[in-house]
């Protein structure tokens, strides 16, 4: 299918993107979610203003223990190694099974998370990485916890009138450990269910249970699901009572992966 | 290798892996495809499709001011029902508009088409057209469909079925007598067949030839071309199919669509070329499916493991209409037929029913329907190999036909040509370690060995045709070779060459029979114009059928040819040979070259002998097997599996083809035919379904939902080839296109099963997909609770 008319719009600057939102612009970045919505005519929108011209929408910043990460940073750069030490490192690892490379080429941070899918791997490993997404409106940049950033099934925090204009995520030690597993049934399908648990020195232990046909679930203080990851992920899965017994199994299966992965089971 | 074998490929004819000469325009990205094709003033077709399975339809409302660029069936004036009708006793024919009339009968039924400069805004007159229906119950599940609490899809009929077929051997006994017994009820999912180009259509019509054109991606260019014209109300002379390049067929391009009928109408309304391009998503939820088998299956076999007999049910999800020219039962018809496979059995009891429901139309996917009753026969034959305490090897051993004992008919009619069946299976086994496989199971590992065998008949012709009655019987198979005044040999054929490497192994036959090279042989195909009648590319009969017809065309060709060079080289023609892409004496060794004799011919006739036979070098000829029960070609399919009992995945790690396709024209394009068809195969086996909810919507409707293996789920495959001629084909080839796709199911489950004999769970349906291999193991548990 096409899709139904719509108007482009490449705004030159942030402030001119800021109107076109006012407008009822709907953003588009790699637009390899928005592009199939258009397509099958789920997303009917009357203009579409393409952020990827925007100076600084991509690339990376490093600043008092914090990488900026541009919202346009494809996958594909971070898969490559655009951000440093551990952090780039473990982001890395993730980018790198992330759809396919084609997909990877133009899908960006930014338009994964604030698209929030449910399945998509940003929205379930920035939560653990304790980022932060930091939201442009007509009021300037606002800090939105990745924790608390996708409300729903494609809900996000942001206002009607805010872009996301970056994310921050909190550089690494190199004794950072790091568990992440998730089930597809073939490499580069949505995941059916992902965990992640990051583990650093003198911290308890985070993690996040997501792509459970819901928003991530994350877990600030892990210690118990550490200590007893099968009876720990039985309690925590009760929270989802519409799972198939199958989703349930493989949701279990991911938090004692996770954990096990970070090494600290 | 054999020798004989190495000698055939050190050539360029039979035998040799010659490269494809059709790759260098695929790899540049030349190929062109109905998509690739436009016309000036060409317009764009979108369809308003039904978004309900079973409904009355009340109207369509046009969008105001776009009332001539939409149009219903009442637009389209006279145009035929397309009916797909079969010789069967009992067979109730379906009525097929080409826009749906008064009844929606599934979900993507095409109600209005709607024209416009450009797709995109093709679909924005669907979107603003209006729907009037009143929604029925939709009869969604084949099992329910032919009961009378049904409500009836087509009125007129007593109950929701194409036709019923039995044969009744007498198995009351067996149960006294057997030492081993086994019931088991299997399903295979719905499929949607997924070339890589959809179907696409471009109508115009020629008022000079008063000519309906239609360049459509079709693996039957002649037959549509019948069934177009029967629709259309036009003499054949009057429509003329062009099949240009075609990214897979695989079946589902061997149909008349009711889109076919409608870019015709419309074109021929509007004097201006119109072009409907199937997408993905019309592919998915529209498009014809295919393979959902439903059986409830008994066995009784001695203490040897020997059978004696069969029961078996088997129901096929036909879909709601019967498409032309296969039609509806072929599936369903075909079990009782082909459930022996390559094993002897002596009873045979077989009710089969060819089920309709409110779903797009099947049709015959690559393998048809053997891949389904393969996997029922082989899961079968391990269960009882379970129960009776022997291994999977040993229940095939005694049951497949000998070497010795071929040509072997068997207790259905079937003639099995040549083939040393154990052999293969033998020659698969040792390819493996069983005793690394048990030690790592008697480690607690859930690994497991699976094996498959089976065989394949292709290239079947009149006297199989003729009894189903359906709208076409394959006859002689033609093809016309034509000698130019340079020495270029061009080969016109009627199959279809998408992906099978006809341009080459046609060429490849000619050269094997008059010694032109092959790069000097042209082969046109594609075009009911400029080629003979055939039925088609289908059943894996255009090596055999179109292979051979091709060197009856070259060989009749060769004699006029040798009489033209033997005159020039002042001999008689008995004294000549042609080889080499000359005319030879026999004696001396003197020689003229065919390009000589062809230059001769047309431009020099001065030099032409008196008498000499007028009808010059261009040669239609005909080609039929004797007898034309078709090819058998087999395998043995073993894999080796490894079960994930946390998540249910499965790991393919290793996967072996022993296959005797007989005489290989070209074993590189035979190896790409069978890993091809092997992919396809562990789609059906492991990932593809097509699920519809009660409401009979389909559930999916994208390549998120609807899992095709790709690159990553393909394991390297190990390759084994025998080559036990056909004793009826002209090298001794057998059709091969299929098979790949047929094993995989029955392979990978056997090893499923075996990998899960430790916890006693077992897989029953397809795809073997991680819920229901857990559900398996769980199933297990519970019993032994």
């Amino acid at each position: 299918m096409k899709p139904a008319p719509f108007a482009y719009a490449r705004p030159k600057d942030w402030a001119d993107a800021l109107k076109l939102l006012a407008a009822g612009a709907r953003p588009g970045a790699g637009t390899q979610s928005l592009g199939p919505l258009l397509n099958l005519r789920l997303a009917q929108p009357e203009t579409i203003a393409d952020l990827r011209h925007l100076p600084d929408y991509a690339g990376v910043t490093a600043a008092a223990g914090v990488l900026r990460i541009g919202a346009g940073t494809t996958h594909a750069a971070i898969e490559d190694g655009v951000l440093p030490g551990r952090l780039g490192e473990i982001m890395a690892g993730v980018a790198r099974r992330i759809a396919y490379r084609p997909v990877r080429n133009r899908g960006t941070i930014g338009g994964s998370l604030a698209h929030a899918d449910p399945a998509a791997d940003w929205v379930a490993v920035l939560p653990a990485l304790g980022a932060t997404a930091i939201a442009l409106g007509p009021r300037g940049e606002r800090r939105i916890p990745t924790a608390g950033f996708v409300t729903g099934i494609f809900e996000t925090a942001l206002a009607a009138d805010e872009l996301l204009r970056a994310v921050e995520v909190p550089v690494l030690p190199a004794e950072a450990r790091w568990g992440h597993w998730k089930f597809c049934r073939k490499v580069g399908e949505f995941s059916k269910a992902t965990a992640c648990v990051l583990a650093l020195p003198g911290q308890a232990p985070r993690a996040v249970l997501a792509a459970l046909d819901a928003p991530p679930l994350v877990i600030e203080d892990a210690r118990a699901l550490m200590a007893d990851p099968v009876a720990e992920a039985a309690r925590i899965l009760d929270g989802f009572p519409g799972l198939t017994a199958w989703r349930r199994t493989i949701a279990g299966a991911a938090l004692r992966h996770a954990v096990e992965l970070a090494g600290v089971a | 290798m054999t020798a004989g074998q190495a000698a055939r490929a050190a050539t360029l004819g039979v035998g040799a892996s010659l490269r494809r000469k059709e790759d260098a325009r695929f790899l540049h990205g030349l190929g062109r495809f109905v998509g690739d094709i436009a016309r000036p003033g060409m317009l764009e077709v979108a369809f308003l499709r039904s978004p309900v399975a079973h409904a009355r339809l009340h109207g369509v409302t046009k969008p105001a001011g776009a009332e001539k660029r939409v149009f219903t069936l009442a637009d389209l004036g006279n145009v035929r029902t397309i009916r797909a009708n079969s010789a069967l006793p009992g067979f109730r024919v379906s009525e097929q508009p080409a826009l749906a009339g008064g009844k929606l009968r599934h979900v993507g039924e095409a109600i209005a088409a709607c024209v416009a400069g450009t797709r995109a805004e093709a679909e924005d007159l669907v979107a603003a057209c209006g729907l009037d229906y009143e929604t029925l119950p939709a009869v969604h599940d084949m099992l329910a469909a032919p009961l009378p609490t049904q409500p009836l899809i087509h009125d007129g009929w007593s109950m929701n079925a194409f036709l019923e077929t039995r044969r009744d051997d007498d198995v009351a006994d067996l149960d006294a007598i057997a030492a081993a017994k086994v019931t088991r009820t299997l399903r295979t999912s719905r499929q949607c067949m997924a070339p890589i180009e959809g179907r696409g259509v471009l109508a115009e019509w020629d008022p000079r030839l008063e000519q309906m054109i239609v360049t459509t991606s079709t693996q039957m260019p002649h037959v549509t071309k019948s069934g177009l014209a029967d629709c259309l109300g036009l003499d054949e002379g009057q429509v003329r199919i062009v099949s240009p390049d075609v990214g897979g067929g695989f079946g589902y391009k061997g149909i008349l669509l009711p889109e076919e009928i409608v870019c015709a109408s419309i074109a021929r309304l509007l004097g201006r070329p119109v072009r409907w391009l199937e997408d993905r998503y019309e592919q998915l939820s529209a498009g014809a499916n295919c393979r959902e088998h439903h059986y409830v299956i008994t066995a009784w076999a001695d203490r040897a493991g020997k059978l004696l007999g069969m029961d078996c049910e088997a129901t096929v999800d036909a879909g709601a209409y019967s498409s032309y020219p296969f039609g509806a039962c072929l599936e369903a018809a075909q079990v009782g037929s082909i459930l022996p496979g390559p094993y002897i059995l002596p009873l045979l009891r077989c009710h089969t029913i060819s089920a309709c429901t409110n779903k797009p139309p099947i049709l015959p996917y690559r393998g048809v329907a053997r891949t389904g009753v393969c996997y029922a026969m082989e899961t079968t034959l391990d269960a009882l190999a379970r129960q009776l305490g022997i291994t999977a090897q040993a229940i095939r051993l005694a049951n497949l036909v000998p070497p010795d004992a071929m040509p072997y008919r068997n207790l259905v009619g079937k003639v099995f040509d040549s083939g040393d069946y154990p052999e293969a299976l033998r020659r698969a086994v040792a390819a493996f370690d069983p005793d690394s496989i048990r030690a790592r199971q008697a480690k607690g590992e859930t690994v497991g060995f699976g094996l498959a065998t089976f065989c394949e008949q292709g290239a079947h012709g009149t006297s199989v045709y003729h009894a189903w009655g359906i709208p076409f019987v394959p006859g002689f198979e033609q093809a016309h070779v034509r000698l130019s005044p340079d020495g270029v040999l061009e080969v016109r054929v009627g199959v279809h060459s998408h992906g099978q490497g006809m341009e080459t192994t046609l060429a490849q036959v000619a050269h094997e029979i008059l010694g032109v090279h092959p790069d000097k042989v042209r082969v046109v195909h594609g075009d009911t114009a400029l080629t003979p009648y055939s039925t088609g590319t289908w059943g894996s009969r255009a090596m055999v059928m179109a292979g051979g017809a091709v060197a009856e065309a070259c060989r009749q060709l060769g004699e006029r040819i040798a009489a033209i060079g033997a005159a020039l080289l002042q001999v008689q023609a008995s004294d000549v040979e042609v080889a080499d892409g000359k005319v030879r004496r026999k004696d001396t060794g003197g020689s003229v070259s065919i390009a000589d004799v062809a230059h001769t011919w047309y431009r020099a006739p001065q030099n032409l002998p008196p008498g000499v036979d007028k009808g010059g070098l261009e040669i239609t000829a005909g080609y039929r097997p004797d007898p034309d029960t078709g090819t058998h070609s087999y395998a043995c399919h073993a894999c080796v599996v490894r079960v994930d009992v946390e998540t249910g995945a499965v790991v393919l790690e290793d996967y072996l083809v022993v296959e005797d396709g007989g005489r290989l024209v070209n074993p590189m394009i035979v190896d790409g035919q069978v890993l091809g068809g092997l992919a396809q195969g562990i789609g059906t086996a492991l990932y593809e379904e097509m699920p519809f909810d009660e409401a009979g919507q389909p559930l999916a409707a994208t390549l998120a939902d609807y899992l095709l293996p790709g690159t990553t789920e393909v394991p390297d495959v190990r390759l084994d080839h025998m080559e036990t001629l056909s004793p009826w084909t002209t090298f001794g080839q057998k059709g091969i296109g299929e098979s790949g796709a047929i094993g995989p199911p029955a392979a990978i489950v056997n090893a499923i099963n075996d990998a899960l004999a430790s916890l006693g769970a077992e897989v029953f349906d397809l795809p073997a997909s991680p819920p229901r291999v857990l559900a398996a193991i769980a199933a297990a548990r519970a019993a032994r609770q």
